[in-house]
């Protein structure tokens, strides 16, 4: 008997044997939880994103013969991590609101990919508007509900300073316009929004009306946040699916977590 | 005339690093007091309060009338060499390595007579001075200078076994990005400092005075996080085979007390950085360092801890952050204690409030970077374990020596001073 019966499971069967054989690959999204990875910096009276930490607890040694292990810690939103709308101030009165409520179907489905890493290459507060939008659409067709919209920068490719791009006025790094973000969770009701910096907003996304758009608009609407994503530039603009599953924290606001995507092969030569 | 000590030739890879062994570490209670006056460099004997009868060497009860109330006073340390001459071997491995040692007889103005370590400057029946400096073992030897300051005095080899000159030493400073981090730098390459090494946590963060630092002599940034085990390991890998004073000038500061700092975010922060920081760079640098005690002109000679004052006595309106330091200063006893074995100095350097961002609303007198860097560079010169900079933090540590109760009561009913 096989592990999986293929008259009785036909979908997942096939699914099972397109990854086996190559037709359907799998892309990690997801960004190595490093000490030095950076975080999202906020005016230091106010508290701080915890940085990755590890220390070890043994390895093989006198402190533990035959294993290594370490303890680490870290802010629920280090690193590739996901958000939830409790999150968020709009989102706190909301059912399912933390990582340990959301449905778990929630966590899996299909993404859009736009691609704005030509804007963000220009301009480093690269907006991601209405007529963006408009544009990928009239290509790609409408963006479907209850999809994951992944905005492409290739600001995963930075490092150091230009990663947070801090000048005396903050940083400045690409995010959705207000009515960008609106047309998304209002219009298109998307399942979530992913992004390649730091925050799902602009840098500058504070002197936005509201503040911080993107934060504000999902959130108060029981979409989820997927922030420091990696590797999008391998994803075709439709047809992957999204696979991010938080930790399940008890009341948590968010997790760092492994984002993978299923992409068919046609997509990724 | 002193020769002056040259920048030391590179290592022959092929020689073996010598063992560091300390001069004679015995002393009795009483023989402390010494190492206790060393400690912050001051020359000081016992006094009988009956008789005011100065008292050298030290013991429990007055020569002149057997009072036990001996008390130690500063006194003066002008004398005569009377007598001297030059150790050529010695049954103690420390002083044969050394060998030959100048020792001779000074007799004090105000009274006693001391066999001491003699500088190579003092002239026979001349007037000399007294030090009193702690040896590689932590006590208090006593050492006589010439009178008048002489060219490169500090060069002189006995003297400098119980210094920690940045001469042609090289130097890691632990956070470049701190408000000390610049003036503690320029401090160091204006102390001939061979190379100074600066700690940069988080370049991905951007800081002003970074481009400044950089255009230092001698100074060179390095990726170094104290609050990162895997950082400060991976730093001590590659250069902590050349680091002959460690300057821990990493701090975490936020204002708050116990119940008023609302949550622990900060303080976990501060006991890590301030305190489970040191502990990383020591068990990382420590045992390097302590294995190149004695590794010719530029061994591994200071450890040095920049803390607050606050360590000795809670300010409630920095509750946590005193209550770190308090943490810091008790593991630099221990720090101490394991340094000392391979002649490495812990010096330790408590400063009252800062003038930065931190302590923008308090009222002056504070100090500020370039004093603190100051300060470190004479400590070290001078040979000294502890410093406190500033009037504030002297007065502190004034009242502390008086009663620590009586200081508490003054620090938690008036909202601290």
């Amino acid at each position: 008997m096989t592990a999986i019966n293929c008259q009785d499971q036909t979908a997942l069967a096939s699914l099972v044997s397109a990854m086996a054989n190559g037709e359907v690959t799998t892309v990690d999204l997801t960004h190595t939880l490093d000490p030095d990875f950076p975080v999202i910096i906020l005016p230091p009276e106010f508290g701080q994103c915890a940085r990755f930490r590890m220390e070890e607890i043994s390895a093989y040694d006198h402190r533990g013969p035959a294993w290594k292990w370490h303890n680490f810690s870290c802010c629920e939103h280090t690193g590739t991590h996901f958000d939830a709308p409790i999150h968020w101030i709009s989102g706190r009165d909301l059912s399912n609101n933390s990582v340990d409520e959301i449905p778990v179907e929630r966590f899996i489905g299909p993404a859009c990919i736009i691609d704005c890493s030509e804007g963000a290459a220009q301009d480093d507060d690269f907006e991601l508007t209405p007529e963006v939008i408009g544009a990928w659409e009239a290509d790609h067709g409408r963006i479907p509900p209850n999809c994951w919209v992944l905005m492409r920068t290739d600001w995963s490719k930075r490092s150091g300073a230009a990663y947070l791009n801090m000048r005396d006025d903050g940083p400045h790094s690409p995010g959705p316009s207000p009515a960008g973000i609106r047309l998304l969770v209002e219009q298109r009701d998307i399942r979530g929004f992913g992004v390649e910096t730091v925050g799902t907003d602009a840098g500058q996304g504070q002197h936005y009306t509201p503040p911080f758009p993107a934060h504000y608009t999902l959130h108060g609407n029981n979409k989820y946040g997927l922030q420091c994503l990696n590797n999008l530039d391998l994803l075709p603009p439709v047809g992957s699916v999204v696979i991010a599953t938080p930790l399940k924290i008890k009341k948590g606001t968010g997790s760092p977590l492994r984002v993978l995507a299923l992409v068919p092969r046609t997509h990724t030569g | 005339m002193t020769t002056p000590i040259s920048p030391p030739p590179r290592k022959d890879p092929q020689k073996r690093t010598r063992v560091p062994v300390v001069p004679p570490d015995a002393r009795s209670r009483a023989a402390l007091g010494l190492s206790v006056a060393a400690a912050r460099g001051r020359f000081m004997l016992q006094v009988c309060k009956e008789c005011s009868a100065i008292q050298y060497p030290p013991r429990d009860a007055c020569s002149s009338c057997l009072s036990v109330g001996l008390d130690w006073q500063v006194v003066s340390s002008r004398g005569r060499l009377v007598a001297e001459t030059v150790v050529r071997t010695s049954t103690h491995v420390y002083f044969r390595e050394r060998a030959p040692w100048r020792v001779g007889t000074v007799q004090l103005d105000c009274g006693p007579s001391m066999i001491c370590h003699v500088h190579g400057d003092c002239v026979p029946q001349g007037n000399v001075h007294i030090i009193n400096r702690l040896d590689k073992s932590g006590h208090g030897v006593l050492f006589a200078v010439p009178e008048k300051e002489m060219p490169a005095m500090e060069d002189d080899p006995q003297l400098r076994e119980l210094t920690c000159s940045p001469k042609f030493r090289r130097i890691l400073i632990t956070d470049a990005r701190s408000e000390s981090g610049l003036a503690l730098a320029k401090a160091f390459s204006g102390a001939d400092a061979a190379i100074v090494f600066a700690g940069e946590a988080e370049s991905w963060r951007h800081w002003p005075e970074r481009e400044n630092l950089q255009r230092l002599d001698n100074v060179e940034l390095v990726p170094l996080d104290v609050s990162d085990t895997q950082s400060v390991e991976e730093l001590c890998g590659e250069i902590g085979g050349k680091v002959d004073i460690l300057v821990n000038n990493a701090r975490f500061v936020r204002p708050g007390g116990v119940i008023d700092g609302g949550d622990l975010i900060f303080a976990q922060q501060e006991i890590e950085v301030n305190c489970l920081g040191l502990m990383r760079l020591a068990q990382a640098f420590g045992p390097v360092m302590r294995g190149r005690g004695a590794d010719g002109v530029n061994s591994a000679t200071a450890w040095v801890n920049i803390l607050s004052v606050y360590a000795y006595c809670n300010l409630p309106q920095f509750g946590a952050y005193s209550a770190s330091s308090a943490a810091a200063h008790s593991l630099s006893q221990c720090l101490r204690s394991e340094l000392r074995v391979g002649g490495v100095r812990v010096m330790n350097v408590y400063a009252s409030a800062t003038e930065d961002e931190w302590h923008q609303p308090l009222p002056p007198p504070k100090v500020s970077a370039t004093k603190l860097a100051s300060a470190v560079i004479e400590g070290l010169r001078e040979g000294l374990e502890d410093i406190y900079v500033g009037d504030v933090a002297k007065d502190l540590i004034d009242r502390w020596t008086a009663g620590p109760k009586l200081l508490e009561l003054e620090m938690t009913r008036q909202g601290g001073s």
